[in-house]
C-alpha cells in the first residue's frame, strides 16, 4: 500500500495581504486550508473544491486564482491578497466592496469574497478607456456562482464600482 | 415631517462585516482542539453489509475513533418522523448509521474522527466495506409495478400513504364538460444547492452534560428539541447557534440530519469538540433534493375556456426514507387551482419509496410543480380551444374583489382550510400586459420565424400559501443611556437581510433611529422559543412579532416619559429616539434616558448633571410611585416581548412572463426579457424584496434549462458535482423587470405576505410556455422540466422547425 499519512512538511514563506509569513506546512495542504487554518484568514471561504464556484478566489501576484486548486507550496515567494487584504479595519471599503453594499449585491455573503476580488482583477485593467457594458460584466463574473442574488445586483454593484474607478470614462456602447 | 423607514428601498445595514471578509461561517467558529470527522458512505443504491472492518482505519495515527453502527448503543435507532400523518404506511426512518440494508448511495456506513480532515480522508481509504447488491428501484412509475423490487425489502410494496382531497362535485363537472383534456405533466428531480455546504461544531462541558453546537442550519429551536429527546436531556442544557450562513433554500431547514446526532454523540464520546464540515461531492448524496413529481391531470372545460374542474393524481418521489412524511405532496395539493376560481377539485397523491436521497422541501417546496400542472393546463386549454394565453387566464381568475376565495375541503399543509386571504390577479395581469406591449412581441416574433433563432412569449401566473406553521416571537429592548435598541428572535437569517428589515419595523414601531438598532437571530441562548426560517415565514411571523414587541416598549416608553416630564402620554411623539412633547420640541427626553429611569439599579455613571436632570432623582417624594421614576406596578426594563402566530397562510402571488429566443440549430436558449408583477402584500424593503424575487428567478431558470440531479438504474448520481450539475452563472440568467403590486394581507398587523420562494415558484411553467410559444407553429407542448439543449433541439427537429429552416 502506498504512504498515505502525507506527512511530509516543508517550509513556506509567501506574503499574505502584505505581511510576510514563513510556517511549515504539510506539502499536499491547500492553499485555501492554510490560509484559512494556518493564517486564521478565514474570509477566503471553500464551497467546491473542485475549482468551480469561486468562492475561495484570491489574488496571487495580481492575478485571480482559486486557492482550493493551488497547494500552498505553490505559493513560495508569491504576493497573496485576500478579502481581508482588500481594504483595512477603519478605513473605507475599497470601491468594489462599497459598491457591493450599495447594490444589496450580497445576501448570505458566502460567495462575496471570490466575487469581489474577481472583479477587483478585472476593473483594474489600465487599457480600456470605457465603461463596461452588462454583457461584458456578465461576461467578467462568469467564474463565479452565486446562489442568492440572481447577479442581477451584483452587476449593478460592478457598473458602480467601475464607473467610480474609471472616471470620466467614456460610457459603453450600446451592444445588441 | 420625519422619513419613514418601513418600506423604504435602502441597502442593508449589517454588510460590512461580510464585505470585509469578518463573517463568522461555521466553519470560520473558533474553537481550539476540535477534531474532524468525516462519514464513510454507502457507494451502493441498495444493498446488505456483509462485513464492514474499520480496524485498519482506527490504527491510522492521528486518528481519535471509528464508529460503526454497533459502537452507538442506544443511539443506535431510527430518527424522528417529523410529520406523522394517519394516512401514512409503514413510515421509515433512517438510523444515524446503517448497519444492515443501505438503502441509498451516500448512506452512512462509519464514522471517522481525526486530527484533521486530511487524516480522517486517509483513514476512509482504510475501512474495508463489503455490500451484497439488491435491486435497485430508481424509476418512480416502475416502483408502483406489479411485482415491483423493493426500495426496502421488509416492506409490501413501495408507497408510503396515499392522500385524497376534493372540492366540489368533479364527477359531475366532468360529466357535464364541454371537453376534457388528459395530460401527464412533470417535473424532475433537483436540489437546493447552498455556495455553503453543511456543517456543524459540538463542544460539550467538561461534565458531558450541556452541549453546545454551532450548525449552519435553518431552524436551531426545532433542532434542540430533537436533541433534547435523543439525548434524554432537557432542552435548557442544549445551546445552538446558527452562525452566519452561506444559504439555505430549505436543505438546511430539515432537521435531524444523522450528522446533527452523530457529531454531538462523538464529541460527548471524546470530551473533545467535533467538527464536521461537508465536502461539495458529498453534499450531492449526503444533503437532501427535492422536486420530481408526476402528475396526471384531467380537465374540465367549457366551451368558453372556463375551467370546471381539474382532477390531479400525483406521486412524489421522497427518496429512501420519509422523516417529514408526506409533507411536501400535502403542501403541493393545497396549492392546486392556483389563481382561478375552478370551484371543482379532486387532488389525490401517493408517496414513492425509490432508492435514493431523501427529498425534503427546496424553495418553492412542492409549489413549483403544482403551478407547472396549474398552469400548462390553462396553456393547454387555450390550446384546445384556440385561446389566447391571457384571455385564458382571465376568464378563470377569481376576481379582485371575490376575496377571501375558499376552497372547502382542501387543506394546506398545517391543516387550515384553503383560503387564500388577498389578491388582484386581473390588476397584476394588467400590469404585466402594459410592461410587455404583447402587440410588439407579436411583431418581432413574426420576424424571428424567417430566422434559425425563434422569439417565444410564455407567462404563469402563482399563488404561494406563505407564513406557515405557528409562531415566531421577538424580545425588543432599549439599553439604557446609549438608546440602542436591541431586537432578538428565535429564527435565523442565511441571507434574506431579516436583521434590515426587521430593525426597519422596529425603529418605525417604536421611534427609534435606524442607526440605533441592532438585530440578533438564530440561538436558542438568547430567544427561547422559535420555529425558523422556512415557508416564507421570516416577515409575516418574525416582523409581526417584533411590531408587537416594539409596540409594547413604545406604550411603555410614552408611560414614562409622560410622568418623567408631567405630562399626559396622549401629548407626547417619538422621533429618532428622542420623545418630546407635541409642539413643545424643547421639553423631551431620549428613549435612553427613560430606558435609564426603568433601570432597577437606577444609578448614574455619569458626570454629566444636566443629562440627569430630566431623569429627576433628586426630588423629594412621598412614596416611590411618586414623581418621575418607575411606579411600582411597573416591571423595570424598557423591554418587551411579543410573539405573533396568524390564523391562516397569507397568499401572496404574482405573474410572470419571459421572451425567450430559442436557437433551433444548437437547442441554446437566450433569455430577451423576463418581466414579474410581484404581490407579496405590504413590502418592508422594496430593495430587499427584489434582491429575493430575482435569486428565486434564477434558481428558477436552473431548474428549467440546467439543473437536473441524473440517477442513473443503478441508484448513482451520473453529475454530483458542480462541474456536471450546472447552476447557472451570470451569462445564463436575465435582467428581471420587476413590479410591485401591493395587496395588504388582512391576517397580520404588517400587511406582510412572505417574498422569500416565489420568485422560484412559476419560472418551469413560464419557460415551458415560452418554448411552446417559440415552437407555436409546429404545434409543440413541453410538458416535463427541465429541458436541456439537447432536448430542447430533439424538440425542435422533432417539430420540423429545425429542419425546415436548414432547408433555406
Amino acid at each position: 500500500m502506498t504512504d498515505l499519512t502525507g506527512d511530509e512538511v516543508t517550509e513556506l514563506t509567501l506574503t499574505v495581504n502584505g505581511e510576510r509569513f514563513t510556517r511549515e506546512v504539510p506539502v499536499r495542504r491547500l492553499l485555501s486550508d492554510f490560509l484559512r487554518h494556518d493564517l486564521g484568514l478565514t474570509g477566503t471561504h471553500v464551497g467546491c473544491e473542485h475549482g468551480v464556484c469561486g468562492c475561495c478566489t484570491v489574488r496571487v501576484d495580481g492575478t485571480a486564482v482559486r486557492s482550493c486548486l493551488m497547494l500552498a507550496v505553490q505559493a513560495e515567494a508569491a504576493d497573496v491578497v485576500t478579502i481581508e487584504g482588500l481594504s483595512k479595519e477603519g478605513e473605507p471599503l475599497h470601491p468594489v466592496q462599497q459598491a457591493f453594499q450599495d447594490a444589496h449585491g450580497l445576501q448570505c455573503g458566502f460567495c462575496t469574497p471570490g466575487f469581489v476580488l474577481a472583479v477587483c482583477g478585472v476593473l483594474e485593467d489600465d487599457s480600456r478607456t470605457e465603461l463596461l457594458g452588462d454583457d461584458e460584466i456578465r461576461e467578467a463574473i462568469s467564474g463565479n456562482l452565486c446562489r442568492c442574488t440572481g447577479y442581477q445586483h451584483i452587476v449593478e454593484a460592478v457598473r458602480i464600482a467601475d464607473a467610480k474607478m474609471r472616471p470620466g470614462a467614456a460610457a459603453p456602447e450600446s451592444r445588441a | 415631517m420625519k422619513e419613514r423607514v418601513f418600506g423604504k428601498r435602502m441597502p442593508r445595514t449589517s454588510d460590512e462585516r461580510l464585505l470585509r471578509g469578518r463573517g463568522m461561517y461555521v466553519d470560520d467558529v473558533p474553537v481550539r482542539g476540535a477534531l474532524e470527522v468525516v462519514f464513510v458512505r454507502s457507494p451502493h443504491a441498495h444493498a446488505r453489509i456483509t462485513e464492514i472492518d474499520l480496524e485498519e482505519a482506527r490504527a491510522t495515527p492521528g486518528v481519535h475513533a471509528v464508529y460503526g453502527a454497533g459502537d452507538l448503543g442506544a443511539f443506535d435507532r431510527p430518527l424522528p418522523l417529523l410529520f406523522p400523518h394517519p394516512d401514512l404506511v409503514e413510515p421509515r426512518t433512517q438510523n444515524p448509521i446503517a448497519s444492515d440494508e443501505v438503502h441509498y448511495a451516500g448512506q452512512i456506513v462509519a464514522m471517522i474522527v481525526a486530527e484533521d480532515r486530511y487524516v480522517a480522508e486517509d483513514a476512509r481509504e482504510r475501512v474495508r466495506l463489503e455490500l451484497d447488491p439488491l435491486p435497485v428501484v430508481v424509476d418512480v412509475d416502475a416502483a408502483l409495478e406489479d411485482g415491483a423490487d423493493q426500495v426496502h425489502s421488509d416492506m409490501e410494496g413501495n408507497v408510503s400513504g396515499h392522500i385524497v382531497q376534493q372540492v366540489g362535485d368533479p364527477d359531475a363537472a366532468f360529466r357535464d364538460a364541454h371537453l376534457v383534456l388528459r395530460h401527464r405533466y412533470i417535473l424532475e428531480r433537483s436540489a437546493a444547492m447552498p455556495m455553503e455546504t453543511r456543517g456543524m461544531v459540538a463542544e460539550w462541558d467538561p461534565r458531558g452534560e450541556e452541549l453546545m453546537l454551532w450548525n449552519a442550519t435553518q431552524v436551531v429551536h426545532p433542532l434542540r428539541s430533537g436533541l433534547a429527546q435523543f439525548f434524554d436531556i432537557p432542552e435548557s442544557r442544549i445551546r445552538i447557534t446558527a452562525p452566519d450562513t452561506g444559504g439555505g433554500f430549505g436543505v438546511k431547514g430539515f432537521f435531524m440530519y444523522p450528522e446533527e446526532v452523530l457529531v454531538p454523540w462523538a464529541a460527548r464520546e471524546l470530551r473533545r469538540p467535533v467538527k464536521w464540515i461537508e465536502d461539495r461531492v458529498e453534499h450531492f448524496t449526503a444533503s437532501h433534493h427535492e422536486r420530481t413529481q408526476i402528475h396526471d391531470v384531467e380537465i374540465a372545460v367549457t366551451e368558453d375556456g372556463v375551467v370546471t374542474a381539474l382532477r390531479d393524481e400525483f406521486l412524489v418521489d421522497t427518496g429512501a426514507f420519509v422523516p417529514y412524511g408526506l409533507e411536501l405532496g400535502r403542501i403541493t395539493a393545497g396549492q392546486i387551482g392556483g389563481a382561478y376560481r375552478i370551484p371543482n377539485i379532486h387532488v389525490g397523491f401517493r408517496g414513492v419509496y425509490t432508492n435514493t436521497v431523501v427529498c425534503t422541501p427546496y424553495r418553492g417546496a412542492g409549489r413549483p410543480h403544482m403551478c407547472f400542472v396549474t398552469e400548462r393546463a390553462l396553456d393547454d386549454v387555450a390550446r384546445a380551444l384556440g385561446i389566447d394565453q391571457f384571455e385564458v387566464r382571465r376568464r378563470n381568475f377569481v376576481g379582485d374583489d371575490e376575496f377571501p376565495y375558499r376552497r372547502d375541503g382542501l387543506v394546506t399543509a398545517d391543516g387550515f382550510t384553503v383560503i387564500m386571504d388577498s389578491g388582484a390577479y386581473f390588476t397584476q395581469m394588467s400590469m404585466l400586459e402594459e410592461a410587455l406591449d404583447m402587440p410588439a412581441l407579436r411583431e418581432a416574433q413574426a420576424a424571428s420565424r424567417e430566422t434559425t433563432k425563434l422569439l417565444g412569449v410564455g407567462l404563469a401566473c402563482y399563488v404561494e400559501s406563505t407564513g406557515g406553521g405557528p409562531y415566531e416571537g421577538a424580545h425588543v429592548i432599549v439599553e439604557p443611556d446609549t438608546g440602542t435598541v436591541r431586537v432578538t428572535t428565535g429564527f435565523t437569517d442565511q441571507g434574506q437581510s431579516h436583521s434590515t428589515t426587521l430593525a426597519q419595523v422596529a425603529a418605525e414601531r417604536l421611534g427609534a433611529d435606524l442607526a440605533s438598532v441592532q438585530v440578533e437571530l438564530g440561538d436558542t441562548a438568547k430567544f427561547r422559543w422559535g420555529i425558523g426560517t422556512y415557508a416564507s415565514r421570516g416577515a409575516v411571523h418574525g416582523a409581526s412579532a417584533v411590531d408587537r414587541a416594539a409596540g409594547t416598549v413604545r406604550d411603555k416608553a410614552l408611560r414614562l416619559a409622560a410622568n418623567m416630564l408631567e405630562v399626559s402620554p396622549a401629548d407626547l411623539e417619538v422621533e429618532d429616539g428622542r420623545i418630546s412633547v407635541k409642539g413643545s420640541p424643547g421639553t423631551s427626553v431620549t428613549l435612553g434616558q427613560v430606558a435609564k429611569a426603568a433601570k432597577p439599579d437606577r444609578y448614574g455613571f455619569d458626570n454629566d448633571l444636566a443629562a440627569l436632570a430630566a431623569l429627576g432623582p433628586a426630588v423629594p417624594r412621598e412614596s416611590s410611585d411618586e414623581g418621575p421614576l418607575l411606579h411600582s406596578d411597573e416591571e423595570p426594563g424598557l423591554e418587551a416581548t411579543g410573539f405573533f402566530s396568524p390564523q391562516n397562510s397569507t397568499w401572496a402571488s404574482g405573474v410572470h412572463a419571459a421572451v425567450i429566443e430559442l436557437d433551433t440549430e444548437t437547442g441554446a436558449v437566450r433569455f430577451v426579457r423576463y418581466v414579474v408583477v410581484h404581490d407579496c402584500g405590504i413590502v418592508i424593503n422594496p430593495l430587499v424584496v427584489d434582491g429575493q424575487v430575482i435569486g428565486g428567478i434564477a434558481q428558477g431558470v436552473g431548474g428549467s434549462f440546467y439543473e437536473r440531479l441524473a440517477y442513473d438504474a443503478q441508484g448513482q448520481i451520473q453529475n454530483a458535482s458542480l462541474m456536471d450539475f450546472l447552476i447557472p452563472y451570470a451569462t445564463e440568467v436575465p435582467e428581471v423587470e420587476l413590479h410591485h403590486l401591493e395587496t395588504p394581507s388582512p391576517l397580520n398587523p404588517l400587511g406582510v405576505k412572505g417574498a422569500g420562494e416565489g420568485g422560484a415558484i412559476p419560472v418551469p411553467a413560464v419557460a415551458a410556455a415560452a418554448i411552446d410559444d417559440a415552437l407555436s407553429a409546429f404545434g409543440v407542448a413541453v410538458r416535463r422540466m427541465p429541458l436541456d439543449p439537447e432536448e430542447l433541439m430533439d424538440l425542435a427537429a422533432a417539430s420540423g422547425a429545425h429542419s425546415d429552416k436548414g432547408d433555406r
